[in-house]
């Protein structure tokens, strides 16, 4: 435990010196923040998730989504990579439990701190990411990929893709294979650019991917079991964390706003403060939710029987809607309080940058899409998650 | 015991959209393998509810459950058995 203490401690410094400083250009600019990704690795935060058998941190998941929360505080963009990343790392971990995984984690992920992308999404199959188009072909234990992914974030900067695809050519639509592509046997060649209100530093282009890997590197486990153990709920949770950063970041704005007119007329309770109240209790919802749904996960992560059940596939989708929501709510209540100071977009409380990456969590994944499935599960679901 | 699954084979027919007939497939054949995707899946609960006049409790709402024509036999039948009960 104090291990991972220091790996939170750890990871405020990297946010306060190294991701604070940058976020502003990382922003404008819409580049990727790599200052962030080598002080990241030059404190191996990037292998947290990774057991300490093969090398790694040994961290629990709420460890490390207390670090993408940490980061996401700092610089929205630098937080979600992160999160992004160790969704990878935590599918590896979970699921790749083969020979060659084992080592693709201890050599790549812990021994060259390795940035790992992921292309679930494809042209073609209208945003359903439980359906690929694409196939695995496979000759001589070598496989060969090629996929129009419309979204792979970061994707010039990663040192590994996991891509969805059709187990073979023969295979159904949903019936679904992940496969670890490495460079450089994987070319990505881009078809669009990245130029959007929130999340620029993501660099979220899309593009052509073209990969050959050892047939080893296919995970062994249907896609479908992966995607609804550890992909799904994870990727929600790991986002709700960041963007409980970015709320997190607007309430101390607005609460340094309120402090400041107090001292103004020391005895007088500004109104704003108020309106500050108000929003510590949606900022306290915001919190509760995102401790309680990581130690949610946590106590059943190994329990395959309740990681199946539907209800905690609901449970896992409202977490993604109502942390989206939320985090719009309170970066709103912020601006509110903190007047025109906070709506120009040349002041130092940096709220407008916070207002556009909050608008984006409720559009990656659509919150739509995500409702659409609940509903259909609770069509036979029988309790309340 | 065949009669259930031809039963069970008219409820796959109906709903859970197969990119093969159901009639060729066999009690052990893994459906997810065969095309059934998640939406049809709850589609086909629905289904199978409706036509043998059970209700799945929650433990059986998981993927496992509906597997293989098989699978969803034993957990039909478990069902009627505890109704017959």
């Amino acid at each position: 435990m104090a291990a991972v203490e220091g790996a939170i401690e750890r990871a405020r410094v990297v946010a306060r010196d190294v991701v604070a400083p940058a976020a502003d250009d990382v922003d404008r600019e819409a580049r990727f923040p790599k200052e962030a990704l080598e002080a990241l690795r030059a404190e191996r935060l990037l292998c947290l998730l990774v057991p300490e058998r093969l090398g790694g941190g040994g961290a629990s998941l709420t460890e490390v989504a207390r670090v993408a929360e940490v980061l996401g505080r700092a610089c929205a963009s630098t937080g979600m990579i992160y999160a992004m990343h160790q969704i990878q790392v935590a599918c590896l971990v979970r699921h790749g439990t083969t020979e060659a995984f084992e080592r693709y984690l201890a050599e790549e992920v812990v021994g060259r701190q390795a940035l790992l992308a992921s292309a679930t999404t494809e042209v073609g199959v209208g945003g359903d990411v439980r359906t690929s188009l694409c196939a695995v072909e496979e000759h001589d234990g070598e496989v060969r990929l090629e996929k129009r992914a419309p979204v792979i974030s970061y994707g010039q900067e990663a040192d590994a893709v996991l891509a969805t695809a059709r187990r073979t050519a023969d295979s159904p639509a949903s019936d679904q294979v992940l496969v670890l592509c490495r460079r450089p046997d994987l070319v990505l060649e881009p078809t669009s650019g990245w130029d959007t209100l929130g999340f620029r530093g993501t660099c979220s282009l899309g593009f052509v991917l073209r990969a050959s890997a050892p047939a080893s590197h296919v995970l062994p486990e249907p896609y479908a079991d992966i995607s609804s153990r550890t992909m799904l709920p994870v990727s929600h949770l790991m986002w709700s964390h960041v963007w409980f950063g970015i709320a997190d970041a607007a309430s101390a704005a607005s609460q340094g706003v309120v402090r400041a007119l107090a001292r103004k007329q020391p005895g007088v309770t500004p109104p704003a403060a108020l309106r500050l109240a108000e929003l510590m209790t949606v900022r306290l919802q915001f919190e509760s939710l995102v401790r309680h749904m990581a130690r949610r996960y946590e106590e059943i992560s190994a329990d395959l029987d309740a990681l199946d059940q539907m209800s905690f596939a609901v449970a896992m989708n409202s977490l993604k809607v109502a942390a989206s929501t939320l985090v719009v709510d309170v970066v709103g209540r912020a601006m509110q309080i903190c007047g025109m100071a906070g709506y120009r977009a040349d002041s130092e409380l940096g709220l407008e940058r916070l207002l556009r990456d909050a608008h984006g969590a409720a559009l990656m994944v659509n919150n739509d899409r995500i409702l659409a499935n609940s509903a259909h599960l609770l069509l036979v679901a029988r309790e309340a998650g | 015991m065949a009669e259930t699954d031809d039963q069970i084979r008219q409820v796959l027919r109906e709903h859970a959209k197969l990119p093969v007939d159901a009639g060729s497939i066999g009690a052990e054949t893994d459906l997810y393998a065969a095309g059934l995707t998640s939406h049809a899946s709850v589609n086909l609960m629905l289904a199978l509810e409706d036509a043998f006049d059970v209700e799945f409790p929650q433990s059986m709402l998981r993927k496992q459950t509906f597997q293989s024509i098989g699978s969803i036999r034993e957990a039909l039948d478990s069902l009627v058995r505890t109704v017959a009960r």
